[in-house]
Formats: C-alpha cells, structure tokens, sequence
C-alpha cells in the first residue's frame, strides 16, 4: 500500500487514494486532498458536508446515500458537486477520510 | 512471440464461433507492431497482460481484479468504473484497468468516420479493446489508466461530441430499437424518444442520487429488439389502439405461396407448403384468429398484441393505425429473488412531443423510489415491497383490468373503501367471532 507524506504527517492510501484507516484523519489530510479533487478553496459549505459525513459514518459505519446528504445539508446535488467537483462518493468521501464506497457499477 | 503462455485460453478458440481470445490476440499483436507509429499512452503490453491474467483466473479460479474501485471524471459521478489488478507486478500493463462507458447513439447507427475517431482516441489512451455494446447499450471502452481519464473526457466530448454513459445509482444510459428509422412495425419514434428523454434527464445521468441503477429502454414494438420488459426498469414498448389492418388479397398470395412468411426467415430448410391455420390461425395464444378459407378474421378485442400474425405476413397484416406505447415497470435481473419482468403501469400513452405525459410518470416514480427505496434497492423490489396499489397511488393512475396480471383466471383487485361508490361496511370484530384466525 502506497503512503503520503504531508506537513509533517504519514497516511496510508489504496490505489484511489482513499485512507485506509478513518483514525489517520486530520485536517492536513483535507488539505492535502483537495488539489487533486479540483477544489482551491475550503469553505464552511466543504466543512460541513465533511462533518455529516464524518457523524453518520460514525454512527453507521457505512456512508449514507447521496440523497441524505444533500436533505441533511441543505445543499441540491449539483451544489455538492460544485463544491466537490468529483461527486459526493469520490470527493467528499475521500475527503472526510472515509472508506472507499463500493459503488455498484 | 506471445508474452504469456495461455493454453487454457487457447482452447476457447477451438470452438465454432468468433473468440474473444483471437480478438484480444490479434489486438496485442497489432500494438506490438504498432504499424501507424501511435505514441501509446499506456502500456502497449496491456492486452498481452490481460490474456495473462485471465488465464491465471482460469488456472486458480478466482478472479485477480480487486473489488471495486472510485475513479471519475470532474462533474460526473459515473461513467468510468475503476478496474485494477492484484497482481500488478506480474501484469503491469493492466494494473488499472478501468471501464469508459460512452452513451451509443439512438439506435446505433454510426458512420465509419465516427468509429475510426473513436478508435484512435482509444488506440492512443487506451488498451484497444471495445466491447460493442454492453448489456445496457453503451459503447464500453476497455482498460485505461487513471491519468488518461481526463484525456479521453475531452476528447470524446471536444472531438466526438460524445458523453459518458452512466454508471452506479444514477440513470443508465438510456437504449431504443431502431425504430421507425427502418422498421415498419414501430408504433413510435423510439429515437427520439431516447434522445429527448436523454438530454432532459442529464443530471440524473451523471450524478447519481438515486438508491441503485435505474434504466430506460424504448421498443417501437411488442416484438422488442431491446428487450425492455426484461432489461430495463421503466420499460416503454409500442403498441396500437385501433385493429389490426388485414390486407384479404395479400393473405390469399401468401396462402398461393406468393410471398414467403416471415420474410423468408426461415430459408434454411423446406418447411413445405405454408399452412396459414398451422401456422398462423392456430399459433395465436389467445385465440382470437379465424380462417375461413378465403377471409383472415381477428376479435380485436381479443388480440394480446403479441405480434406473431404480423410478424409472419408482414406484407398482409399490419400494426393498427392509433399507436402509442404501453409502460411497464420494474424489470431487473436477479438479485434478491430472482429474474423480474416489468409489470404494465400505464397500458397506453400517445408518444408525441414533448413527452410531457411520459415524463410525469417517470419523474412521479422517481419522487418515491428515492424518498421510500432503501440503498441497492431496485424500483421493482420498491414496488413489490411496498405493493403496485402504492405504485399505482403515487403515479396517480387507477387501478384497472389491464393490471391484473391474468384477469380471466385471478380477478381480485384490493379496492380502498372510499375508492367504491357508496362504499362498503366492514365490522371486523362482528367478522372475527364468524370466522377463526
Ligand atoms: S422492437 Fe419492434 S419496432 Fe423496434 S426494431 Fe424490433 S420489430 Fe422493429
Ligand atoms: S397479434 Fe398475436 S394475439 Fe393478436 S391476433 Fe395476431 S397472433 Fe393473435
């Protein structure tokens, strides 16, 4: 498994550059991130999608599905992908260190 | 001097048709020699590694892709599906193999232009390889890496004016017979329909919000080329009003032999004389067809549609003239319990421009699937779990005979009391002490 090294901090990453391990996450990991998921800038709005992402995986321990996330933030589906232009799943899951969602293809 | 030794591979080309083993050989030569001079973009070894791989799946029987994989593109959640190997250090040339799937063109009609354009950006970004078309109708590009993603995203789109298809919980590629481009049985423009329906629901698409996949398949007629009764979740498949057109001159030519039945399909062997009451009169699976010796009789009424009378003299007996489309929902292959067929949802509906019938029905059953459909929940298991009468609540239809699955032989339909005029009284505590649980 491939690892990063960013301001200090080491994370172990799979192929698609999701942590392997949710406790790895800090907010350097977020701001190593975000580049390479076309976002210049963090705003509150990232913040708080990262937040309810992190919450619910807590409590379910599975990501929850698009639509509750955009109910529970407020924000319409193509507002998410504005703000992570590489979707809810690759984006902001990764961002909020979250386990790769095994996406149905 | 192939890179991998495949016997086991090599046997599958032994077998009387085309072999994807040949393809993929001959797709790894043609790399190897590499007669155009392309400055490939990823391993030129990808298709030697990947008949490597299968073959060490056959030897161990499992396969070597890991499960899974998140890669995309930038404003699209679907479309590309990640594929990588597990053992990268023996097949380097596929150790990402990911999928682009491409929305194929209403039914499939291409020029040689566009298929060469298409080629050479595959040549160049990725493995070669095509599988034309998967199961859903996309254009499905075989093995790349996830750098060329973005590449190939522009190309398609810049130089091909070609979108993604979909993939995950969104929208699937919508895919349509022919239609009335060339064939004389269709009771609408499946074409359109697909195109229009595709452009208006781009969100849905491309970013997935929905609880699993959800398709859309157009037949301009019962025979169904696409197969959307059993492919697709909102099956929409031509059909007619009005009766069956009978042309009596053209059936007595087919009788004398004049024309051959089923267009001749059926050339390669002497099936004798043609016998319209054993095969046609008598081959009707209602039974609603009489032959008197000189004049084809249909009951209308009676005729399910099921196209076999046309079919087999087309020259002679027509589609009616009021067309329109039956919509059916919530076909999908197995998953929790098994094959599932649409079910009929609304039995007509004219097809014209610009579909807004069509479309309330489609948006009112997506309303519900995302509010009621739990995670990988298909619309067909939504609506089995919840009933067809809740279906039927939330797409506002009534319920009616067309419904009932057989409703010579099972009549019952669950009526709601304030649904019968004057109602009905019902003193369940009075019935419970005439009748044990
Ligand atoms: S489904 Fe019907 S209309 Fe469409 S191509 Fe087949 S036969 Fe023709
Ligand atoms: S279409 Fe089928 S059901 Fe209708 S009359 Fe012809 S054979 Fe009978």
């Amino acid at each position: 498994m491939a690892t990063v090294e960013y301001k200090g901090k080491t994370f172990e990453v799979d192929e698609d550059g999701f942590l392997q391990k949710f406790e790895d996450w800090t907010l350097e990991w977020v701001d190593y991130v975000k580049d390479s998921e076309g976002i210049k800038e963090l705003t509150p709005e990232h913040n708080k999608v990262i937040e309810f992402l992190q919450d619910y995986y807590k409590k379910n321990g599975i990501a929850p599905m698009v639509r509750i996330l955009s109910k529970v933030t407020g924000f319409k589906l193509k507002h998410i992908y504005e703000l992570f232009p590489s979707g809810p799943g690759k984006g902001a899951c990764k961002m909020a260190g979250l386990p790769k969602p095994t996406g149905c293809v | 001097m192939a890179k991998h030794q495949t016997p086991l591979l090599d046997q599958l080309e032994t077998g009387p048709w085309p072999s994807f083993v040949s393809d993929i050989k001959q797709e790894a030569a043609h790399r190897a020699a590499n007669p155009d001079g392309v400055d490939y973009q990823i391993p030129v070894d990808c298709p030697s590694d990947l008949l490597g791989v299968l073959e060490l799946s056959f030897k161990d029987k499992e396969t070597h892709w890991k499960h899974g994989g998140i890669v995309g593109v930038f404003g699209y959640g679907g479309g590309v599906i990640g594929r990588y190997c597990d053992q990268p250090e023996m097949f380097p040339g596929v150790a990402h193999f990911h999928t682009v799937r491409l929305a194929q063109p209403s039914g499939k009609y291409y020029t040689a232009d566009y298929l060469r354009g298409i080629m050479d950006i595959w040549d160049l970004r990725g493995s070669g390889l095509t599988n034309m078309h998967g199961s859903t109708g996309d254009i499905v590009l075989l093995g790349t890496t996830t750098p060329q993603l973005e590449e190939i995203f522009f190309d398609v789109t810049h130089k091909m004016n070609t979108d993604l298809g979909g993939s995950g919980g969104n929208l699937r590629t919508p895919a349509d017979c022919l239609g009335q481009s060339r064939c004389e049985f269709a009771c609408y423009d499946t074409q359109d329909l697909c195109h229009t329906l595709t452009n208006d629901y781009q969100d849905e698409l491309h970013r997935p919000a929905f609880p699993y996949k959800f398709k859309f398949k157009f037949d301009g007629c019962p025979n169904g080329c696409v197969a959307s009764i059993a492919r697709s979740d909102f099956s929409v498949i031509g059909t007619w009003k009005s009766d069956i057109r009978i042309d009596q001159d053209r059936v007595k030519a087919y009788v004398a032999g004049e024309f051959k039945p089923g267009g001749g399909s059926h050339a390669g062997r002497d099936w004798g004389k043609f016998d319209i009451v054993k095969e046609v009169v008598d081959r009707c699976p209602t039974g609603c067809m009489s032959y008197d010796g000189a004049k084809l009789s249909i009951d209308n009424a009676n005729c399910t549609r099921c196209m076999h009378c046309i079919n087999t003299m087309p020259a002679a007996v027509k589609i009616g003239e009021e067309t329109g489309a039956s919509i059916l929902l919530g076909a999908k292959a197995p998953i929790l319990d098994g094959a599932q067929m649409s079910s009929l949802l609304v039995p007509f509906v004219v097809v014209e421009k610009p579909y807004d019938e069509i479309k309330e029905v489609i948006e009112n059953i997506w309303d519900w699937w995302m509010e009621e459909g739990k995670n990988r929940e298909r619309v067909g298991e939504t609506m089995k779990r919840l009933s067809f009468q809740k279906l039927l609540e939330v797409t506002n239809i009534k319920a009616m005979p067309q419904h009932v699955k057989e409703p010579r032989s099972n009549p019952y339909i669950f009526f709601k009391e304030e649904e019968v005029p004057g109602g009905f009284e019902h003193d369940e505590a009075a019935y419970r002490q005439r009748h044990m649980r």
